[in-house]
C-alpha cells in the first residue's frame, strides 16, 4: 500500500481507535463517519481495549506466497497462518490473524487479546506496515 | 413495467483458454446470442456488460466502449457493470430494468472475464479486492479464507460435516459431465474432495470453484418484439437486487446473506411464487459452503439443514429441487463477470427444453448471483 494509505490508518491499525455514536451509543470498529444505526454524523473517537473472543476461524494454507514476485509486496505472514473473526468485548467484530498458538488451542469462543505486529512489507525498500494481530488470552 | 423476455443466448466454452483474449471471447458470446435471437447487430439498441476487473486481470478498463466496438454494435449506449462476482447478474438486472421501463426494446447483456493472463498470486490479490481491502484483505483474508470462516461456523453451529460440503462438489461435477461448455468433465468422489489439498480449513481445493476464462451473452426484448422475433421466449418473471456490508465481520449473522434473503424476497413477490414453487435453481457456488448457504437463504431448506439435504440427494437432477444442473461455478467454471449471465443461459436452455441429458423438466427457474462474501446479491426468476 502507498504511504499515505497506511499513515492515515495509524490510529486504527496501531491503537484500535474506532468511533462512538453520541446519539445512540453504538460503537464501531473500524471507524465510521456516519452512524450505521441512526445516521448521526457527530461521531467521536473511541479506543477499544483489544480484548475479545473468537467467533470463527480458519487456517490459511495457500495463496499468499508470491514465488514469482509478481507484485512487489511481501506479506509478513508465514503459511500457514490462523485467521479469525473476533468479537471485541465492546461489541464490534474485526478480522485478524491469531498468532503464537498451535492448531489445538484454536477454538470458537476462545478469549484473545490484541498485540502490535508487522502486517506487510512493500518490497525491500518500501514502508513496513504495522497493525493488530491477536493471541490467546490465557 | 413492461414484460421482458430472453430471446437469444450465446456462450464460449469455459476453461483456461490461453489462446483467447477478452475481446475474442466477448465477440463469440455476443455474436452467437444475436444470431440465436435471429436478429442482426444493427438491431441491438443497448449493451450492458458485466465484468469484475479488466484493470487488474488484463490492464484494460473502459470496456463499456471496447466491447460494443469489437462486437460491431455501432454508436450504441453501453454500460460496463461491476459488482465483483455478481457483475453479470447485475448487468442482466440493469438491462431488464431498461427494457421494462420502455427506454429500449432490444438489449444485449454480456458477461466476461479473462483471468489467466496473470499468475495465481495476482489473481488471488485481484479477487481479494471484492472484500474490504483495508479491513479484511490487508490482514490476511483471502476469498477462500472468508468462505472458510463461514464454513467453520456452520459446522460448529449446525453440525454440518466436511463430507456434506464435499457432496456439493461431487454433485456439481456429475452435472457438468453433460454440459459441453463446462471447464471440468471429471467425475469426483467424496474421498477425492477430502483428499485434495487444504486451502483454508475446512475448505479444500475441490471445495473451490476454479480460475476460468470465458464469456456469456443473452439478448433481452420487450414483449412486443419478443413475440414477433421468437417462438421460444423465456420470460423474466421476477428480479431482485440487494446489498449488505462489504465486510463479513460487520454482519449481525455471519451465516445469513441478508442481501440474498432480500433480493429473493423481491423476486418471489414480483413473480408471485414461493420457494416451494421453484422447479430448479442455478445458485452461486463459488465454494461448496456458498451453495449450502444459498439454498437456505433462498428458502429451499431451513437454516442449518442444507448439509443433510444435499447429502441425501434432494438437490440432484431428478431430486426435490435440482441445484446447479449446469455444473455450477464449481464445475462449469467461474469466469467472474460471466457467471451471472451463464446462469441465465442455463435457465433458458432448461426452460426451452434444450438442456439435453441434464434436463430438469422445469416450468420455471431461479438464478442467484453473489458478489464478494455477500455484499451484493442478485436473484432472477424465469418462466417459459
Amino acid at each position: 500500500m502507498a504511504v499515505p494509505k497506511i499513515w492515515r490508518k495509524i490510529p486504527e491499525y496501531y491503537n484500535l481507535i474506532g468511533k462512538l455514536c453520541p446519539e445512540c451509543n453504538a460503537k464501531f470498529f473500524p471507524k465510521r463517519t456516519v452512524c450505521k444505526n441512526c445516521g448521526c454524523t457527530r461521531m467521536q473517537d473511541y479506543k477499544f481495549e483489544g480484548k475479545g473472543k473468537i467467533v470463527t476461524y480458519t487456517i490459511i494454507r495457500t495463496s499468499m506466497s508470491d514465488p514469482e514476485q509478481e507484485i512487489n509486496e511481501q506479506a509478513a505472514r508465514n503459511i500457514p497462518y490462523a485467521l479469525a473473526i473476533i468479537k471485541l468485548k465492546e461489541g464490534p467484530m474485526l478480522t485478524a490473524q491469531i498468532i503464537d498458538c498451535g492448531d489445538s488451542e484454536l477454538n470458537i469462543g476462545k478469549k484473545v487479546k490484541k498485540v502490535f505486529r508487522k502486517i506487510l512489507e512493500n518490497g525491500p525498500s518500501g514502508v513496513i506496515q504495522y497493525g493488530y494481530k491477536f493471541k490467546i488470552d490465557k | 413495467m413492461r414484460k421482458v423476455a430472453v430471446i437469444g443466448i450465446g456462450m464460449t466454452k469455459f476453461g483456461q483458454l490461453w489462446k483467447r483474449d477478452l475481446t475474442s471471447l466477448s465477440v463469440e458470446a455476443g455474436v452467437n446470442a444475436v444470431r440465436d435471437a435471429g436478429i442482426h447487430q444493427k438491431d441491438v439498441e443497448v449493451l450492458y456488460g458485466g465484468t469484475m476487473s479488466g484493470g487488474l486481470f488484463i490492464n484494460q478498463e473502459h470496456l463499456g466502449s471496447m466491447l460494443p466496438d469489437y462486437m460491431g454494435f455501432k454508436n450504441i449506449p453501453s454500460v460496463r457493470v461491476e459488482a465483483a462476482c455478481a457483475s453479470g447478474g447485475l448487468a442482466l438486472r440493469q438491462a431488464y430494468i431498461d427494457i421494462a421501463s420502455g427506454m429500449h426494446d432490444i438489449a444485449v447483456v454480456g458477461g466476461v472475464e479473462k483471468m489467466t493472463d496473470i499468475g495465481t498470486y495476482s489473481i488471488t490479490k485481484a479477487l481479494a479486492t471484492a472484500a474490504d481491502t483495508v479491513n479484511e484483505s490487508n490482514f490476511g483474508a483471502t476469498f477462500p479464507g472468508l468462505y472458510a470462516l463461514m464454513a467453520k461456523l456452520h459446522m460448529h453451529k449446525y453440525k454440518t460435516t466436511e463430507e456434506q460440503l464435499a457432496s456439493v462438489a461431487v454433485k456439481n461435477h456429475l452435472n457438468a459431465l453433460d454440459n459441453p461448455n463446462a471447464q471440468f468433465h471429471k467425475k469426483i468422489s467424496i474421498q477425492d474432495v477430502m483428499d485434495s489439498a487444504k486451502i483454508a480449513d475446512p475448505l479444500k481445493l475441490l471445495d473451490a470453484s476454479p480460475i476460468t476464462d470465458g464469456a456469456a451473452a443473452i439478448v433481452l426484448a420487450s414483449e412486443k418484439k419478443a413475440k414477433k422475433l421468437s417462438d421460444t421466449p423465456v420470460w423474466i418473471k421476477g428480479s431482485g437486487h440487494a446489498t449488505d456490508t462489504i465486510s463479513l465481520h460487520d454482519r449481525d449473522d455471519l451465516l445469513t446473506l441478508s442481501a440474498t434473503v432480500s433480493a429473493a424476497k423481491q423476486a418471489y413477490l414480483q413473480a408471485r411464487l414461493q420457494p416451494k414453487n421453484i422447479d430448479m435453481a442455478e445458485v452461486h457456488d463459488c465454494f461448496t459452503i456458498a451453495e449450502l448457504l444459498a439454498i437456505e437463504d433462498l428458502g429451499f431448506v431451513k437454516k442449518g439443514k442444507s448439509g443433510k439435504f444435499t447429502e441425501e440427494g434432494y438437490t440432484k437432477i431428478g431430486g426435490k429441487i435440482p441445484i446447479n444442473p449446469s455444473g455450477g461455478l464449481k464445475a462449469k467454471g467461474h469466469p467472474i463477470g460471466a457467471s451471472g449471465v451463464a446462469q441465465a443461459i442455463e435457465a433458458v436452455l432448461q426452460l426451452r427444453g434444450d438442456a439435453g441429458k441434464r434436463s430438469t423438466n422445469s416450468e420455471n427457474a431461479l438464478t442467484h448471483n453473489v458478489g464478494g462474501s455477500g455484499g451484493t446479491s442478485v436473484v432472477h426468476i424465469f418462466e417459459r
